[in-house]
């Protein structure tokens, strides 16, 4: 049985703004088309545009990347330079379809009982130094993905049922991975998995060096990659330079190699603001993660570029309550806000005064999606389409909290108090982060709704770090609105936050046993999507999971915004997804469609 | 025309000033921090009492805005819909003054909020937020000048007074106080404080930190005044009369320090005003929605915002007419008390 489809991994991060980039690379679904190979190089085929040879491509990255190494990069920066556009991985989740398609491997059989996966790799495959690839850099990368010594950030990911996967050689262009247990998500386990040159690593590897090794300060010769480019220059704190990968193993339907384009440039923009500021001037070629009102700027007057609005990405913003046990170091205040928050029919009456639709308009200028689960409009097939919509309705809001007890004062000028049943005014605060605006705007707007229902709510925006140290680990806090965004689209990737044991499990993080029972029903959902081998079983589980976080609003759902970019009206195949990285997903094939416009550069 | 003395002149402009912003309840249409959702960043609207045909209306009137189709931010007045401006209106409560209740507001309308000075993101009325906002900054500064000016005079007068090791004691202290960078130590502070600070209890901190910072210039200048001033004859005399050190501070020594006092209280009282506003800008002041000068300007922080919404500018300039007013007070009062001990400390700020 061969199933096309795929899975990705890593663990995903809060938002803040602070979103991690992915694997990234490839690009169209795999067409019909055969390899036109001249020599005994077997291709990938993209379609799309014919584009133009030459050129240099400029971007902005909000920070300077931490390293090059693809084992050890955790931030944002590093990861969309390093699997965006230098590094390629077996199997490469397509941003567009959100569906698997062949990347470094050409094809893959998957055994009947889905333990076992034989990939086969592409012939002729070389790296940026020409070196070729065989079963042996596969087996030298996994090996050094799974040593404990190396503390890869995605080894986690490549553990499935309790164990490591288990790579075997088979011949040159052969290798069959053997899984523990079946695993629903498949072979979306490969993507971001970067193939590493086992002849320029093996040697720093037995020397136990190999996390420190490949800092951005690399000389060329000792980095080598599988992406569409390789490294040319580093200015510290200006800009990093890669240059185009003559042995890239993807052409275009004419048989061209890609990419198009010479040269790829970051240069390294730490504010949003300065970076629409650089795209406007024209010092950089294109522009994403931007904010509906640097949106709306760019797209008053543009001066030879395009916006583009993509819809809604999936990154998903929530307010929820803290959900811990109390513990002997809770102040007796905390204690008491928590049994209101304990209370599904507060949470419902809550999320019942939210208006989405203000939030929608005020935060995203109507460039974003109101949510009532995690799944957003942008992910393409795990939405479950019974959750029920509610609109705002202050009066199902009063009826909730009157049958959970609560019950009104009239105040001195008018306005009436929310009391709880030992008469005691209901307040709390909400945490946001204060680096993300758009946040604490929501965070306002909530406040306002619930002042309606007799609710005092202030807004506290902290640093992000002491946010997350307050969420997981003290548990000092009322409430707090955060987003999550979503490498992939498939919802294994969530794991940590809807399995009770996770740790970004938010409203009460690493539980030893589930605390209530449809958290423990959750447990069992994720455990079985995961293993069942069928999508549709799978969607049926997870359908179920959704409709569970309806009921019990532990995180009362938001919006989602919409994915945001824009670029130079001379590029060519700019088609942004809703997938990390949003533009640079399809770098190999961007081209300048003016070459007087490369000139002139 | 009344001849006033100059200063008196500044302070009937000061007096006027203080009693717009205190009367805030009622020359504001609205709550400010009622929030019109189909409304954020409306341009302010033109008053008419000419319509679009020409026709004129002894009744000021405003048209609606209405957005321009496929636009989230673009207003413009759509001019089927003339909304005559009522005076006298019953609306939002509010407490003149702090204690009065009232629903009196100068003027209002009916089937769309008038907004003279535009509204921000939320769809609130700038207007009404700036006239509540200064009543929050101006008391900081007032607050916080008489504060310092507690502290500086006690202080000064001490050292002054006392003279040898005290007064360097003293002195140095005071020197370390401008020495310290107080917007990082802010910071600190702020780290250590509950989470959640009300409005009240973030009014009465950032008060008490403005006044606790500033006392070292005043200070200094009282202890010059009573230096010379103890060592004049009359105060010689005094003491060999047998006066007390109270009596004589009391008595001789401060009454010849009320000019510098006054006329740094004057100079002290926009800068802490300053100060207020620079603290909210960095999220340190007053939390949402209640407005304060500085918390209004901190949306100027968005790029977006600089380019798109002139009208947010406006609350920068509410200071303007404060600063000058206190300012020419300030310098009135030097002329007029002819004192020539006084530095004129205007302009520079730590803030």
């Amino acid at each position: 049985m061969v199933r096309m489809a795929s899975f990705a991994t890593f663990g995903k991060w809060f938002g803040c703004g602070l979103l991690v980039a992915t694997a990234a690379l490839v690009s169209r679904p795999a067409g019909g088309l055969p390899p036109q190979t001249s020599s005994s190089e077997e291709r990938f085929t993209l379609p799309g545009d014919i584009g133009k040879p030459g050129g240099r491509l400029v971007v902005a990255l909000r920070a300077e990347p931490k390293t090059l190494n693809p084992l050890t990069s955790a931030d944002a920066p590093s990861r969309e330079v390093i699997l965006g556009a230098m590094q390629a991985d077996l199997i490469h989740i397509n941003r567009a379809t959100q569906l698997t398609e062949s990347a470094l491997a050409k094809s893959w059989q998957v055994s009947m009982d889905g333990l076992q996966y034989t990939l086969t790799l592409r012939r002729g495959l070389r790296f940026s130094d020409g070196q070729p690839v065989d079963a042996d850099d596969i087996l030298f990368t996994f090996r050094v993905y799974l040593d404990e010594n190396v503390h890869a950030t995605q080894r986690d990911q490549l553990i499935v049922g309790g164990k490591p996967i288990a790579v075997r050689k088979v011949d040159a262009q052969t290798v069959i991975f053997q899984l523990a247990k079946t695993y629903g998500a498949g072979e979306r386990l490969f993507d971001g998995v970067a193939i590493l040159p086992r002849h320029l690593l093996e040697k720093t590897y037995a020397e136990g060096k190999l996390s420190q090794a490949w800092s951005l300060a690399t000389p060329e010769n000792q980095w080598a990659g599988l992406g569409p480019f390789r490294l040319k220059e580093y200015v510290s704190g200006q800009k990093l330079v890669l240059e185009r990968n003559p042995y890239y193993w993807k052409q275009d339907v004419k048989g061209n190699r890609l990419p198009y384009v010479d040269e790829l440039a970051f240069l390294f923009v730490p504010s949003a603001d300065a970076q629409v500021l650089r795209f406007q001037s024209g010092e950089t070629d294109l522009i994403s993660r931007l904010g509906a009102e640097n949106f709306s700027v760019l797209s008053r007057q543009p001066r030879g570029f395009t916006m583009s609005d993509v819809g809604p990405g999936l990154e998903y913003n929530f307010l929820f309550f803290n959900l811990n046990e109390p513990w002997e170091k809770t102040s007796p205040d905390l204690t008491r806000k928590m049994k209101w928050f304990r209370e599904v029919k507060f949470r419902q009456a809550i999320s019942a005064a939210i208006d989405r639709d203000a939030i929608v308009r005020l935060v995203y200028q109507g460039r974003g999606a109101a949510l009532w689960g995690p799944v957003t409009p942008g992910n393409l097939r795990w939405a479950n389409a019974t959750i029920p919509h509610p609109a705002r309705s202050l009066e199902k809001a009063r009826a909730l909290l009157k049958e959970a007890g609560f019950t009104w004062t009239a105040g001195s000028n008018g306005d009436s108090a929310l009391l709880d049943s030992d008469a005691k005014a209901v307040e709390f605060s909400i945490l946001t982060s204060s680096s993300n605006a758009d946040r604490t705007k929501m965070a306002t707007l909530i406040q306002d709704d619930l002042k309606q229902l007799g609710i005092r709510v202030q807004v506290v925006p902290i640093e992000f770090r002491s946010l997350i140290d307050r969420v997981t680990q003290t548990k000092e806090y009322d409430a707090c609105v955060l987003g999550l965004v979503s490498f992939d689209a498939d919802p294994t990737p969530d794991l940590n936050v809807w399995l009770s044991r996770g740790g970004t499990h938010l409203w009460n993080p690493s539980q030893p046993h589930p605390a209530t029972a449809w958290e423990a029903e959750i447990d069992n959902l994720m455990q079985e999507q995961l293993v069942a081998p069928k999508y549709e079983q799978r969607k049926k589980a997870f359908d179920r999971v959704q409709h569970i976080l309806a009921e019990n609003q532990p995180m009362i759902f938001l919006s989602s915004p919409d994915i945001l970019a824009g670029a130079k009206n001379s590029i060519g195949n700019f088609h942004p997804a809703v997938l990390e990285p949003y533009v640079l997903w399809n770098v190999e094939q961007l081209y300048f469609k003016d070459a007087g416009e490369n000139a002139r550069r | 025309m009344i001849h006033l003395r100059g200063w008196k002149r500044w302070l009937i402009v000061l007096i006027a000033l203080h009693g717009t912003i205190a009367c805030a309840g009622f020359l504001a249409p609205y709550d400010p921090a009622e929030q019109d959702r189909e409304r954020p960043y409306s341009p302010p609207m033109r008053i008419h009492l000419v319509d679009s045909q020409q026709r004129f209306h002894l009744r000021p009137f405003f048209y609606a805005q209405r957005l321009r189709p496929g636009s989230f931010d673009q207003f413009e007045e759509s001019i089927d819909q003339r909304i005559p401006l009522h005076f006298f209106v019953t609306g939002a409560r509010y407490h003149l003054l702090g204690f009065a209740p009232s629903r009196i507001h100068l003027f209002g309308a009916e089937g769309s909020r008038i907004y003279l000075l535009g509204s921000d993101g939320y769809g609130r009325d700038q207007f009404s937020r700036i006239l509540y906002g200064g009543q929050i900054s101006l008391l900081a500064g007032l607050f916080g000048a008489a504060l310092t000016m507690f502290l500086g005079v006690l202080i000064g007068a001490a050292a002054g007074y006392y003279g040898g090791w005290r007064d360097a004691l003293l002195m140095r202290v005071a020197e370390l106080f401008v020495a310290l960078p107080w917007l990082y130590l802010l910071f600190a502070l702020r780290a250590f404080l509950p989470l959640a600070v009300s409005p009240v209890q973030a009014f009465f901190l950032i008060t008490l930190v403005i006044g606790a910072v500033g006392w070292a210039r005043p200070a200094r200048l009282v202890r010059g005044v009573v230096l010379s001033a103890r060592e004049r004859d009359f105060v010689r005399a005094a003491r060999g009369f047998g006066a007390t050190d109270g009596y004589l501070l009391r008595r001789h020594i401060l009454p010849e320090t009320a000019s510098v006092i006054l006329t740094q209280a004057a100079i002290l009282v926009p800068q802490f005003v300053l100060a207020e506003m620079t603290l909210s800008f960095l999220g340190l002041g007053v939390p949402e929605p209640v407005p304060s000068w500085g918390n209004l300007l901190a949306s100027l922080q968005q790029y977006s915002v600089l380019v798109s919404y002139w009208w947010m500018y406006i609350p920068a300039l509410a200071i303007v007419p404060f600063f000058l007013g206190y300012l020419g007070f300030a310098s009135a009062l030097q002329q007029d008390l002819g004192t020539e001990k006084i530095e004129t400390a205007s302009g520079e700020s730590r803030w």
